[in-house]
C-alpha cells in the first residue's frame, strides 16, 4: 500500500494526538488533592468546647450528602411559607438563614463550600446574592 | 417493517399503557423533592402573623421632606436597595410621588397647595387581587396567607411581566449588578443580581422577629400604621373604618392594603 504525503500526514497525526491526550499525560502521576473542608473556625471550636463535640443542624454524614436539598427547603420554607425556624431531628431549632446561621459558624467559605465545589466543578449561585463571609484573600 | 394503522395504534395504546407505569413511578420517587415535614418547620414564638397585613399612610403627619427622605432612607440601607445615580436604572421599594401622580384624576387645580406639592410617600401596595402574580410565569411573585406580595429572587427569570401588570410602578428592575451601587452592604441581609425584579416585602423578616417594618419604625408618630386589616381591633382597621381614607387607582380592582388618611 502506498501513502501520499506520509510525512505530513503521521506529523499531523503525532501533534494532533499530543494536543489531545496533553490532559492525561499532564496530569498521570501526579496525586490528585483530596478535598478536604475545614471545620475549624472559632464559631465552631467555641460550640466544640460548650458541647462536647462538632455538631452541625443535623448529623455529619447527612449534611455532606444532602445539605443542598436542606438549602433548598430550607429557601423555600422561609421565603414562601413564611417559617424561618427548623427543628432538627435532634430536636434543636435553628433559624433557617444561609446568610445568618450557616455561615456563622462556617465563616471559612473559602476552605469549606469551595473545596469541595471546586473539586467537583459545581457552581452553585448562592453568592450572586447572599453575602459571604469576609476572609482575608491569604487563606 | 411495513405497519398498517391498526397495529400502530395497537402499539400507541401498549405505550400507554406504559405511560401510566411511568405515571406511578414518578408517585414513588416524586421528581420534585418534597418540602420540610410540618413538624420540622415553624414561626418564631415572637413573630407578627396576621390575617391580611395593611398599612395606613397619615402624611399629615410628616413635617418636612426630612421625614420622608429618612423614612426612604432606612429602607433602602437595610434591605441593600443599590443607588445608581440615575433614574434609567433607578431601583426602589419606598418613594415620593406628587399628589397628581400618587392619585391620577383625583387631582383639581383649586386644591390647596400644601396638599398639591407635598409628595405622598408610596410603596408596594400589596394588593388583595395582585396583578403582578397573575401574570408571573414561573411563580417567583405571589402571596403569602398573611396577604404579603412576595418575591421569591430564585425563582425570578426577569421577563419583566410583572413590572407591566403593576399599576403602580412599585417594581424595578436590576439592569446591571447592584453589588458595586451598595454604599453600606447590611450583612445580614441578602442583595440581588442582575437580571431580577424587586420590590417592598412587608419587612418579611423583621415580622418573623416580632418587629414592625423599617418605615414603620422611622416614621413619625402616627404616620405609617402598621396591622392586621381583618382583626376589627387593630389600630389600622379603626383608623380605616372612621376616618376618610382612599387608596390608589381602586378602579383598577387590585384592592390595594396601602390607605391614605385624607384631612388628618
Amino acid at each position: 500500500m502506498k501513502i501520499y504525503n506520509k510525512g505530513p500526514i503521521f506529523l499531523g497525526i503525532v501533534i494532533f494526538a499530543a494536543m489531545a491526550l496533553f490532559p492525561i499525560y499532564n496530569n498521570f502521576g501526579k496525586v490528585n488533592a483530596k478535598p478536604e473542608p475545614k471545620t475549624d473556625t472559632p464559631a465552631i471550636l467555641e460550640w466544640e468546647k460548650l458541647n462536647g463535640k462538632k455538631e452541625c443542624v443535623e448529623p455529619k454524614a447527612f449534611m455532606k450528602t444532602e445539605h443542598m436539598h436542606l438549602l433548598d427547603q430550607w429557601r423555600d420554607s422561609v421565603v414562601r411559607d413564611g417559617n424561618d425556624l427548623y427543628i432538627s431531628s435532634s430536636g434543636r431549632s435553628h433559624e433557617m438563614s444561609l446568610q445568618n446561621t450557616c455561615m456563622k459558624c462556617h465563616s471559612n467559605k473559602k476552605k469549606f463550600c469551595d473545596e469541595c465545589h471546586n473539586y467537583m466543578a459545581v457552581k452553585p449561585y448562592c453568592w450572586d446574592c447572599h453575602i459571604k463571609p469576609k476572609e482575608d484573600d491569604k487563606s | 417493517m411495513s405497519m398498517d394503522r391498526r397495529q400502530f395504534l395497537k402499539i400507541v395504546g401498549i405505550s400507554s399503557l406504559f405511560g401510566l407505569g411511568a405515571s406511578a413511578a414518578s408517585a414513588t420517587y416524586p421528581v420534585i423533592a418534597p418540602g420540610l415535614r410540618p413538624d420540622q418547620a415553624r414561626t418564631k414564638k415572637n413573630a407578627l402573623i396576621a390575617k391580611r397585613w395593611a398599612m395606613v399612610v397619615d402624611m399629615s403627619k410628616f413635617k418636612s421632606e426630612e421625614d420622608i427622605k429618612k423614612v426612604i432612607a432606612v429602607c433602602h440601607a437595610a434591605h441593600n436597595v443599590p443607588d445608581f445615580g440615575n433614574i434609567k436604572d433607578e431601583i426602589k421599594w419606598i418613594w415620593k410621588e406628587p399628589f397628581k401622580n400618587a392619585f391620577p384624576g383625583q387631582e383639581h387645580d383649586r386644591m390647596s397647595a400644601e396638599q398639591k406639592h407635598l409628595p405622598f410617600i408610596v410603596l408596594c401596595n400589596h394588593c388583595d387581587n395582585p396583578a403582578c402574580v397573575r401574570v408571573c410565569p414561573t411563580q417567583a411573585t405571589f402571596k403569602r396567607k398573611d396577604g404579603i406580595v412576595m418575591m421569591d429572587m430564585h425563582r425570578c427569570i426577569g421577563c419583566r411581566y410583572c413590572m407591566a401588570a403593576c399599576p403602580y410602578g412599585a417594581r424595578s428592575f436590576n439592569y446591571r449588578d447592584p453589588r458595586p451601587f451598595i454604599k453600606n452592604e447590611n450583612k445580614e441581609h441578602p442583595t440581588r443580581t442582575r437580571g431580577v425584579v424587586e420590590k417592598c416585602t412587608f419587612c418579611t423578616e423583621r415580622l418573623s422577629i416580632g418587629k414592625m417594618p423599617y418605615c414603620v419604625e422611622a416614621a413619625p408618630q402616627g404616620g405609617l400604621v402598621f396591622g392586621d386589616l381583618d382583626d376589627p381591633n387593630s389600630e389600622v382597621s379603626k383608623i380605616v373604618s372612621s376616618k376618610y381614607t382612599i387608596r390608589r387607582k381602586p378602579e383598577l380592582g387590585t384592592r390595594p392594603s396601602i390607605f391614605y388618611v385624607i384631612g388628618g
